[in-house]
C-alpha cells in the first residue's frame, strides 16, 4: 500500500514538475502557484529524497530544477550519493541566467557548504566564454564568484568585475567592447544583444538599423522575437515546435492566413525533428485539442496552453501513419492555424467524436476543466473504457499544460484515463512513457527502475560532453 | 404588459466558480436593430450641483447607449467617451430625462440599474398626502426624504469578479444569470453577442444587494451539475448509445434549470414603468410585487422589442428587509398612509404596525406625540363602548 502511495506522490510531483513554473495561470494566481508548489517539493524531499532527486534526470522544467538544485543544496546533512553529480548534469543543461538566479538564490538563503562551493566553481569553469558571461550576467557573476570563493577566470575578467576602473583598455574583445560602447557607437555591435540595447539606446540608435546590424550577434529566440519589428520574416527554420507555435499564435489572423504555406510548413518541419524516430508509428490517432477560452493563460503565459495544443496537433500529425490522424477542436474548428481561445469546453461530445473515428491511440490535450456540461469527458471515458473497450485496443492519454495549485498536481478528466503534465508539445512522446506509471498498474519498483535508467542516461550525456567540452 | 418575456433566448450548461453559479443564455439570432454599446466615464462617482445649493451624488461607472439606428456607422468602440459631458453631469431637473436621454438621433443614453434603483427609492418618496395626527409635519414637507438603500459594487462580492474573469463565453451568448450561493442575484440580457462580448467585464460595476454580499461572503462552495452516465448491464451497447446517452445529460441540466432556477424571476409579476419609446423599443423599468411569498424580489430594468420579447434586461436583486420596506410602503399608500385602516387591512395590532414602521427604518417620519394622543383615543373609545 505505501508503495502505491509512494509511486502516486512522485508521480502528482514530476506532473507538477513539469508543468508549475510560479506564473500565474488562467485560475491561480501567482502567489497560490508559488505556494502549492512550494508545500509539494517540502514534502517530496522529506519523504522521498533519492526519487526526488532523481527527478532532475527527468524532462522538468528549469524553474523546478533549479528548485529542487536548492532545496537539495540547503539540506547537506541527509544527502544521498550521488546527487551531487546529479546536479552538476542537469545545471550543465540549463540557461545560464537561471543558473546565476540559482546561486544567487543561495546566497541570500546563506546556503555555502562545501558541495555548493564545489558545484558552482565547477559550473563556472565549464562556462565557455566568462568574459562573455561577465558582461552579460555581470551581477550573476559576480554574486557566484564572491559567494564561492572562486577565483575569476583571468586577471582581466576579474579586474572587469571587481575592479572596473583599473585598467585603461582590455585585450578581451569583448571586455574592450564593452568598455568602447560606452562612448563609440560602433562598439556596441561587438556586444551581446541584451547588453548593446542599453547602449543602442543611450547613443541613439534608430531601433530597425540597430537590429538589422546585431542580427549576426543575437540568439535564436531573440532573432525570432524582433524578426517582426525588424520586418523581416525568417529565423522559422530550426525553431523547437513549441516555441515556433507561440509565435504563431501570436500573429494576427490575417496575416497567419496569408503567410499560411510558410507557417505550415515550419510547423511540419518542427513537428517531424520533434517525432524523430517515433514518425509514423503511431498508425490511426486522434487528437481532441482544446481551444477554449482558458487555454488563452495568463498575461505571463500568454497563449501557452493553446500553444501546446497546436504544437500537439502538428507532432500527432507526423507521429501517425501517414493520412491516419484526425484533430478536434473543442471549439468545432477545422483550421488549425486560425485557432483562438474562445468559447467553452464540450470535451465530452469531442471525445466521443474522436473516438468514432475508431482509433489506436486517443491524446487528450486539455487543461482538465470540462464545463459542457461539466464531468462529461470522465463519464464518456469511463462508461467507453468499462462497456466499450475493457481490452484495451485504444491507448487513451490526457496531457495536461496547466498546474492546479489547489488540487497540487495536474487536473483530471478521470481514474479511467491517465493524466499527465506536459510543458513543451515535443516532450509528448516520452510523456506516453510515463503515462504507463499514471494509469496505476505499475508499481513503485518499476518506476524507480525508469527513474534509474533515466538519471544513468543523464549522467552519462553529462560525462560525454564534458570529455568532448575538455578535447 | 406584467412579465418578463425572454423567448428567444436557450439556457446553456452554467459554470461554477466557489460560490457563484453563471448560467449563460444564448440568442440563436441577435435582436435585429437594436446595439448595446458602453460609455465609460472617466469617474465613478460623478457630483453634479443641481444650482439651489443641493449636490446629486452618485456612482455610476458607466452608460450604456441603445442604438436603434441599424447601421453601425455611430457605433462606439469600447471605452471611449461620447458626446459633449460626462453622463453624470446632466441637469437632475426632471428624473426621467437624466435616467434616459436622447442622444442625437437613434441613440438613447441610459446609467445601467440607475435607472431600476432610483424606480424603487423613489417609491411613494411623496410620503403621506394626509397630514393624519401620527405622521410628523416633516414626513408631510418633505416625504421620504432622504431615503437610503445599501448596495455593493460587484468588484466588492467575493469571489464575484474571479469568477466572470474565467468564465467561458459561449458562442452566440447574450446574457447571463448571475447566482450567488444559488440565489438569483442579477440577470442581464443585451441585444448580441457582440455587444455580450463587449459588457460582460461590466458587470464587475455593477450594483449588488447586501444579501448577495453576505451569501457571497459566508456561503460555501455550491455544487456543481455532474454528468452522469448509467451504464447498468446492457445499457451502452456501441457508440451511438454512448453518444445518445451523452446528449441526454446535455439537455438534463439545461431542462434542470430552466424549471427550477430563473422561476422566481420570470413568474413573478412586476409594476413596469414606461420610460422611453426608441421606435419599436420600449425602455421599462420595473418593481416587483413586494410579496412576502420567501421568493426572491428584482428590480430592473428592460427593453422590449414590438411583440414584448426581451432585448435588453438588468436586475438587481432586493433583500429581504428591502422587500419589507416595499410591501410597507405599498399598503401604507394603498389607504392613504392611514395607520388604523392599513394596520386593519393587515391584520395587526396599530401598534404592531408601528414597531414595523420604526424597524424598517422609517421611525422618523412618526410622531410622539401623535402616536400617544391616538392610543389614548383609541383607549378612551374602547373603554368608553365597553
Amino acid at each position: 500500500m505505501s508503495e502505491l502511495v509512494a509511486a502516486e506522490d512522485v508521480l502528482l510531483f514530476v506532473n507538477a514538475a513539469v508543468t508549475a513554473t510560479g506564473q500565474r495561470e488562467f485560475r491561480s494566481s501567482a502567489a497560490e502557484q508559488r505556494f502549492s508548489l512550494a508545500f509539494l517539493h517540502a514534502y517530496v524531499r522529506i519523504n522521498y529524497r533519492p526519487l526526488y532527486a532523481s527527478c532532475l534526470a527527468l524532462d522538468i522544467n528549469d524553474h523546478n530544477a533549479a528548485l529542487i538544485a536548492e532545496h537539495l543544496l540547503r539540506t547537506p546533512g541527509e544527502a544521498g550519493p550521488g546527487e551531487g553529480r546529479l546536479i552538476a548534469a542537469r545545471l550543465a543543461r540549463m540557461a545560464p541566467q537561471r543558473v546565476y538566479r540559482l546561486f544567487r538564490a543561495l546566497r541570500a538563503a546563506g546556503v555555502n557548504n562545501r558541495r555548493t562551493r564545489a558545484i558552482v566553481r565547477d559550473w563556472v569553469a565549464a562556462r565557455p566564454d566568462p568574459a562573455l558571461d561577465a558582461v552579460k550576467y555581470r551581477p550573476g557573476v559576480k554574486a557566484a564568484l564572491r559567494h564561492a570563493h572562486v577565483p575569476a577566470a583571468d586577471a582581466e575578467t576579474g579586474d572587469f568585475l571587481f575592479a572596473p576602473g583599473r585598467r585603461v583598455r582590455y585585450g578581451n574583445p569583448t571586455l574592450e567592447a564593452y568598455r568602447r560602447a560606452h562612448y563609440e557607437e560602433a562598439a556596441l555591435y561587438g556586444l551581446p544583444f541584451t547588453v548593446a540595447e542599453g547602449f543602442a539606446a543611450r547613443h541613439g540608435v534608430a531601433r530597425p538599423v540597430f537590429l538589422e546590424r546585431m542580427a549576426p550577434r543575437m540568439t535564436r529566440l531573440e532573432r525570432l522575437r524582433t524578426a517582426r519589428e525588424a520586418g523581416a520574416a525568417g529565423g522559422l527554420p530550426g525553431m523547437p515546435l513549441t516555441r515556433l507555435a507561440l509565435y504563431v499564435l501570436a500573429l494576427p489572423l490575417a496575416e497567419r492566413a496569408a503567410r499560411r504555406a510558410e507557417l505550415t510548413g515550419a510547423l511540419r518541419t518542427a513537428a517531424r525533428r520533434a517525432a524523430g524516430p517515433y514518425a509514423g508509428s503511431w498508425g490511426w490517432v486522434a487528437g481532441v485539442l482544446d481551444d477554449s477560452f482558458s487555454a488563452s493563460g495568463s498575461a505571463v503565459k500568454r497563449r501557452r496552453p493553446l500553444a501546446v495544443a497546436l504544437g500537439c496537433h502538428f507532432l500527432l500529425e507526423a507521429l501517425a501513419a501517414p493520412g491516419a490522424y484526425t484533430g478536434l477542436w473543442t471549439s468545432g474548428g477545422t483550421d488549425p492555424l486560425l485557432v483562438r481561445p474562445y468559447g467553452p469546453t464540450p470535451l465530452g461530445l469531442r471525445v466521443l467524436d474522436a473516438l468514432d473515428t475508431g482509433p489506436e491511440r486517443l491524446v487528450v490535450v486539455s487543461d482538465g476543466w470540462d464545463n459542457a456540461p461539466p464531468g462529461l469527458a470522465g463519464e464518456v471515458l469511463r462508461v467507453w473504457r468499462s462497456r466499450l473497450d475493457p481490452e484495451r485496443r485504444t491507448a487513451a492519454v490526457h496531457v495536461n499544460p496547466v498546474y492546479d495549485a489547489r488540487g497540487f498536481d495536474v487536473r483530471r478528466l478521470g481514474p479511467s484515463v491517465p493524466t499527465v503534465g506536459i510543458r513543451d508539445a515535443e516532450d509528448l512522446p516520452a510523456l506516453v512513457e510515463v503515462a504507463r506509471f499514471a494509469e496505476g498498474r505499475t508499481g513503485l519498483a518499476e518506476l524507480r527502475a525508469y527513474l534509474d535508467r533515466r538519471v544513468a542516461d543523464c549522467l552519462a550525456a553529462h560525462e560525454r560532453e564534458r570529455k568532448e567540452g575538455g578535447r | 404588459m406584467s412579465g418578463i418575456d425572454l423567448t428567444g433566448l436557450e439556457v446553456r450548461p452554467s459554470q461554477v466558480w466557489g460560490g457563484v453559479r453563471l448560467v449563460p443564455l444564448v440568442r440563436s439570432e441577435p435582436v435585429a436593430g437594436l446595439r448595446l454599446h458602453r460609455e465609460a466615464y472617466d469617474d465613478p462617482n460623478g457630483r453634479v450641483e443641481v444650482g439651489d445649493g443641493t449636490v446629486y451624488t452618485a456612482y455610476v461607472p458607466h452608460g450604456f447607449v441603445a442604438d436603434w439606428s441599424g447601421d453601425g456607422r455611430e457605433s462606439a468602440a469600447y471605452g471611449t467617451r461620447l458626446g459633449d459631458a460626462p453622463g453624470a453631469a446632466v441637469p437632475v431637473r426632471a428624473p426621467r430625462q437624466r435616467m434616459a436621454k436622447r442622444r442625437g438621433g437613434r441613440r438613447l443614453r441610459f446609467l445601467p440599474l440607475h435607472l431600476a434603483l432610483e424606480g424603487y427609492l423613489a417609491l411613494h418618496f411623496g410620503g403621506p398626502p394626509v397630514l393624519w395626527e401620527e405622521w410628523s409635519r416633516q414626513a408631510l414637507r418633505r416625504g421620504l426624504s432622504p431615503r437610503a438603500e445599501a448596495a455593493y459594487a460587484g468588484a466588492e462580492v467575493p469571489g464575484l469578479a474571479e469568477a466572470l474573469r474565467v468564465f467561458e463565453l459561449h458562442p452566440g451568448q447574450c446574457g447571463v444569470l448571475v447566482y450567488v450561493a444559488d440565489a438569483l442575484a442579477s440577470a442581464f440580457v443585451v441585444p448580441g453577442p457582440e455587444d455580450y462580448r463587449a459588457l460582460h467585464p461590466t458587470l464587475v460595476e455593477d450594483l449588488f444587494g447586501e444579501l448577495v454580499h453576505q451569501y457571497a461572503r459566508y456561503g460555501g462552495p455550491v455544487h456543481e451539475f455532474a454528468a452522469r452516465i448509467r451504464d447498468g448491464a446492457g445499457g451502452i451497447r456501441d457508440l451511438a448509445d454512448l453518444r445518445a446517452a451523452a446528449r441526454e445529460q446535455e439537455r438534463r441540466w439545461a431542462l434542470a434549470h430552466d424549471g427550477l432556477m430563473a422561476r422566481e424571476l420570470l413568474e413573478a409579476r412586476y409594476a413596469f414603468e414606461r420610460v422611453y419609446r426608441a421606435g419599436p423599443f420600449t425602455l421599462y423599468r420595473f418593481l416587483p410585487p413586494f410579496a412576502r411569498d420567501g421568493l426572491g424580489q428584482h428590480i430592473g430594468e428592460l427593453i422590449t422589442d414590438r411583440r414584448g420579447r426581451t432585448a435588453y434586461l438588468k436586475t438587481f436583486r432586493l433583500s429581504d428587509a428591502q422587500v419589507r420596506r416595499g410591501y410597507l410602503l405599498r399598503r401604507l399608500a394603498s389607504l392613504d398612509w392611514h395607520l388604523g385602516r392599513t394596520a386593519g387591512e393587515m391584520g395587526i395590532s396599530p401598534e404592531e404596525l408601528v414597531r414595523r414602521i420604526t424597524a424598517a427604518g422609517f421611525g422618523p417620519l412618526l410622531d410622539a406625540n401623535g402616536l400617544a394622543r391616538a392610543a389614548r383615543e383609541a383607549r378612551a373609545a374602547a373603554s368608553g363602548k365597553g
